[in-house]
């Protein structure tokens, strides 16, 4: 039993009795309309006060402001007059569509006639809905100013005393955040019934939890995760917050039908299929239809592949000042926050545009001293014209660089978290398009004029490819051909790239450190803070490996490694049957692989690793779906600070280490007096059983069916004149290995 | 700990019993046949053959006289252990899920099933241990209907006060063994999880269920007071207690029907020792290739023995380690 968007609260998640299911939305649905074709008209108040010969005069010149935002005519003005053959400063115009009407109220209320008079534009339901005898006192009652609330602390959570990290668990049909408690089961801070119909999705910094139902988006925040925002998108599926958590977008498949006066919705979001809000003051920002992704056009004779969407439908940029979407093979169009506008009020036109991505922090190129965010493209070969990759700065919309591509089949566009890279990676295809190889071009964006550097062409195709965050390394998987009527999926190899040490402290070229093969690894998952990595095979039937690498493994370092600024070592590997995410802590200090129901039904759970990949936990659990890290806001502690941390971090440690010896100590203390505590009790209860049974038995005179047996067999065995004894002897004579 | 396997059955096995002496094993399979076994090395003594359906549950009397068997033919039966002789036989509207002696042998209960139109009853018999032991009565001492929620195991208590009855919807019941009164009814397991087992301690003052909610228990007679909760990762069909040391065994697994896909993975098909007062699991002994039916431990807690979906009967004896296991707190008790 879902709860109903508006009602939402913490009753309703104990289960609903029939009789309190709120449907006053289907019933909002499904109700006759009264005022249908009542809703084109509009009253127009404060008009100039015009004797009848002027009338027409006046009406003329208010048709031409009228008609700005709809169209109307003569006509369908009626202004009427007094008794005194004068009119009354009102009138009433009657629009062609609902629509503009509702944009006459939006547009034109409050503007200026003239330098006196200045419109007051409604429409004639709402006067009528509103303005009704009796609804308005004569008297003017100023509005009660609500006591002001403090507002609950949004990120209290980091502030624990032990830093430990919050995450969100979704099973079944609960919802719950807990602290993780590492080998301990963790801690619940909430745990709730029905808390989402779909799924649930922190804020990218970790300030909000969103819950999404059939009505809208819900938000919480706050220690103990109350109600912050609502957004109203009905039969929402797909959400995206900005980077910066001040905008958050929302998807639906079906287009949004408005009624007026419900929800924050207007007639403007009518017929749309994404909002974009401000979640500061939960309204809607802009909204727009959908444009699908057209199916890149197959081999002839083959049914097009069904259309896919777009999601993110709008990326952002890193400071949130703008955001963009592209319409596939034709255009990009930039929009500026916070009004939402087009940038220089017109698409971009790019020709073929497959992708884009824009750059996740802000760009620090060498030289560029104005403001600007970067955002990489790339366009497929079109006839005699060779494919390409762009790198463009807003808002001057200057191409800053470009590469041309020859064969090309596919692009993948990887920017590095700090926006120094931007890895190309290119699928090529033979002339006779029978094989494929992968070439990595790597733009270095800080660097003058932004060189591109060519990794050596890979033969096979490069299946997944991942940078270090905040790093200059970054690995790839390659998978080897199918063979041909084969069930099995092929091999993978993960292969390390780091940079050479050049002169100077530079970056110097980047060059294979080592290639695993032989794998079915499938998924990298790089530790939040870099140096770690987590390679694993995920959703695959037969193989579940993870293995956890060090890239500056502190132990000696191969001779032929020594140019390199990395010292690959694997720490371990771990199986977890079934796993299909695997997700770091914000700290990088845990690994979570999990199982989830949505996937398959197979041993759903998740277990517990340390960043060195020693299993601390694992937690079977029924109808598991999805558990997420709390993410953290970015630190707050300068450059300086945090490398003293770093110096210093032994002297931290040794004070952590004496406070986990401690609560080991304690926790191994309790264990053992409870223990102490359990066997004395059974001992007690045993003793105190078996005497009132010895009691009961001895007063309803029943003998001791044992004592009763030993009898027996003494007596039979004295009546019996020979006696038989068998012994039996086992001889092992041969041990050989059983096989069940 | 090398097990010997007893391979003579054709399908699976639904209830392993050893003697009071822990001499024999006798095993009870949806093959029709009753089995007897020498527990020294494994050797077959001989079978028992007269039930026409599979057979459910066994049992041995305590002067190891008389053996009773139910099966899905709708009779109870009743051998002479020595001869092989089937001495009496007891028919029922339905099948037949547990037999069981009481702690003196005088008295045998019987659990039936619910078929249309047929309550699930608990049935008592006397019993007679005359020269001709084929001489026993057709009236049943007691019948108790089980209306809410059918029984589907059934044991008694000491000084043979109560029958305790576990049922399909997860609860246990305790009711008087001489008027059939409904006295007591605890919510032992998850509600709509069946219990699958219930075996006595050797005084008969506690007892365990294994359940289908992955959990087995130990729980009072008295009082059906929870004692122990033991928790698996799989829906238990069997549990037992291990006399001499404080540990239980349970057994279970995913049944065939409920693993969507064959995976070269160990089913869950171990034997799971738990420590009986710290509710710790300590160990598992793997073997079976399919879910674990049935658990039998050796009265003098020497050995057990376990039954599986796969058809043999796997019977291990304790070696010193299991023997020498213990928590530093039992330690210590032992040396004071």
């Amino acid at each position: 039993m879902a709860p109903t968007f508006d009602t939402l609260s913490d009753h309703d998640f104990d289960d609903v009795d029939e009789e309190e299911i709120d449907f006053s939305d289907l019933r909002a649905q499904y109700d006759v309309r009264r005022d249908q074709g009542l809703d084109t008209f509009v009253v127009i108040d404060g008009l100039p006060i015009v004797p009848a010969e002027n009338k027409s005069k006046l009406v003329k010149f208010l048709l031409k402001k009228l008609n700005t935002v709809g169209n109307t005519s003569e006509d369908a003005i009626l202004m009427p007059m007094n008794d005194q053959n004068m009119s009354d400063g009102f009138a009433f115009v009657e629009y062609e569509t609902p629509e503009q009407a509702a944009a006459a109220t939006k547009h034109l209320h409050g503007a200026a006639l003239d330098r006196r008079h200045t419109l007051a534009v409604n429409k004639l339901t709402d006067i009528d809905r509103y303005g009704r005898e009796g609804r308005i006192d004569d008297e003017y009652e100023p509005p009660e100013i609500e006591p002001f609330h403090e507002k609950e602390h949004l990120r209290s959570w980091l502030g624990d005393p032990a830093a430990r990290d919050q995450f969100v668990m979704f099973r079944g049909d609960n919802v719950g955040v807990f602290w993780n408690m590492k080998k301990d089961p963790p801690e619940p801070v909430v745990d709730r019934k029905h808390w989402t119909q779909l799924f649930v999705q922190w804020s990218p910094q970790g300030t909000f939890l969103a819950s999404i139902h059939q009505q809208g988006v819900q938000l919480w925040g706050g220690p103990m995760f109350s109600k912050q925002k609502q957004f109203p998108h009905p039969f929402v599926s797909l959400i995206e917050f900005s980077p910066g958590e001040r905008y958050l977008t929302t998807w639906s498949n079906q287009p949004i039908s408005v009624e007026e006066g419900k929800t924050s919705l207007t007639i403007e979001e009518e017929g749309k299929h994404i909002v974009i809000w401000d979640i500061v003051t939960g309204k809607p920002l802009r909204s727009f239809v959908a444009h699908d992704l057209t199916p890149p056009p197959g081999p002839e004779g083959e049914a097009p592949p069904k259309k896919k969407v777009q999601w993110p439908a709008f990326k952002w940029s890193s400071d949130e000042k703008y955001v963009a979407r592209m319409k596939q093979h034709e255009s990009l169009s930039i929009y500026e926050l916070p009004r939402m506008n087009l940038l220089d009020k017109t698409s971009i036109k790019i020709e073929g545009i497959m992708d884009f991505e824009w750059a996740p922090s802000s760009p620090r190129r060498e030289g560029i001293k104005t403001y600007e965010q970067l955002l990489c493209f790339w366009t497929p070969e079109i006839k005699s014209n060779p494919a390409k990759v762009g790198l463009m700065s807003v808002p001057s919309k200057e191409i800053v660089r470009t590469r041309n591509l020859f064969n090309v089949s596919d692009v993948k566009l990887h920017w590095q978290s700090e926006a120094s890279f931007v890895c190309v990676k290119v699928d090529r295809h033979s002339k006779s398009k029978k094989s494929l190889a992968t070439n990595l071009e790597i733009f270095r964006v800080r660097e003058k004029g932004v060189p591109v550097e060519v990794v050596d062409s890979i033969k096979d195709t490069v299946i997944n490819f991942a940078w270090e965050p905040k790093g200059d390394r970054f690995v790839l998987i390659t998978a080897g051909e199918v063979v041909p009527g084969s069930n099995v999926a092929a091999k993978t190899a993960v292969a390390f790239f780091c940079p050479e040490k050049a002169k100077g402290g530079g970056i110097g070229n980047f060059k294979l450190i080592r290639t695993v093969d032989k794998k079915n690894s499938n998924g990298i998952y790089w530790s939040p803070k870099g140096r770690f990595v987590v390679v694993a095979t995920v959703a695959v039937q037969q193989h579940f490996d993870l293995e956890f690498w060090d890239l500056d493994y502190e132990g000696e370092k191969a001779e032929a490694e020594k140019e390199l600024s990395a010292n690959l070592m694997s720490m371990n590997i771990q199986e977890h049957y079934g796993v299909t995410d695997v997700d770091w802590d914000p700290t990088g200090r845990y690994v979570v692989s999990s199982a989830s129901v949505w996937t398959h039904q197979m041993e759903n759970g998740y277990h517990m690793y340390t960043f060195s990949g020693v299993l601390l936990s694992e937690n079977p659990i029924e109808k598991f779906k999805q558990l997420l890290w709390r993410p953290r806001p970015p630190t707050l502690l300068s450059k300086e600070e945090q490398r003293n941390i770093r110096r210093n971090l032994r002297e931290y440690s040794r004070d952590f280490d004496e406070e986990d010896r401690y609560a080991v100590d304690i926790a191994n203390t309790a264990i053992v007096e409870e223990r102490r505590r359990l066997l004395e009790e059974w001992d007690a209860w045993v003793r105190m059983v078996k005497e009132d049974v010895k009691a009961e038995r001895e007063e309803l005179g029943i003998p001791d069916p044992k004592e009763e047996l030993e009898l027996q067999r003494i007596r039979s065995a004295a009546s019996e004149e020979e006696q038989v004894v068998e012994e039996l002897v086992e001889d092992v004579i041969e041990e050989s290995e059983e096989f069940a | 700990m090398r097990p010997v396997l007893l391979s003579g059955h054709e399908r699976s096995l639904n209830q392993i019993k050893y003697t009071p002496d822990g001499d024999l094993l006798f095993s009870v399979a949806k093959d029709k046949n009753v089995c007897a076994w020498f527990t020294s090395n494994g050797e077959r003594l001989g079978t028992y053959h007269g039930h026409q359906g599979a057979v459910w549950t066994v049992d041995v009397s305590p002067n190891t006289r008389l053996l009773a068997t139910g099966a899905a033919d709708n009779n109870v039966k009743l051998w002479n252990i020595k001869t092989g002789e089937c001495v009496k036989t007891w028919g029922f509207p339905t099948a037949v899920k547990r037999v069981e002696f009481s702690e003196d042998g005088t008295q045998l209960l019987a659990v039936t099933e619910k078929r249309m139109g047929y309550l699930g009853t608990i049935v008592v018999y006397d019993i007679r241990y005359g020269e001709d032991l084929s001489d026993q009565t057709d009236e049943q001492s007691l019948r108790i209907e089980c209306e809410r929620s059918k029984a589907t195991v059934a044991a008694w208590s000491y000084l043979s006060k109560y029958i305790i009855a576990g049922h399909e919807d997860g609860t246990v019941s305790q009711y008087d063994a001489k008027s059939g009164e409904l006295l007591l009814d605890a919510e032992v397991h998850d509600d709509g999880y069946q219990v699958n087992d219930l075996q006595m301690s050797q005084d008969r003052t506690y007892f365990i269920t294994a359940g289908k909610d992955k959990q087995a228990k130990l729980v009072t007679c008295r009082d059906l007071e929870i004692l122990k909760t033991y928790k698996a990762d799989t829906p238990l069909n069997t549990a037992a207690i291990t006399p001499k040391k404080d540990f239980v065994i349970l057994g279970g697994g995913q049944a065939a029907m409920d693993v969507t896909t064959t995976s070269a993975r160990q089913g869950k098909f171990e034997a799971r020792f738990y420590h009986k007062i710290f509710e710790d699991e300590i160990g598992r002994v793997r073997g079976h290739f399919g879910p674990l039916n049935t658990i039998a431990v050796h009265p003098q807690g020497t050995a057990y023995a376990s039954g599986g979906e796969d058809g043999y009967v796997r019977m291990h004896a304790f070696d010193k380690p299991y023997f020498d296991f213990m928590y530093e707190v039992e330690r210590e008790q032992a040396r004071r």
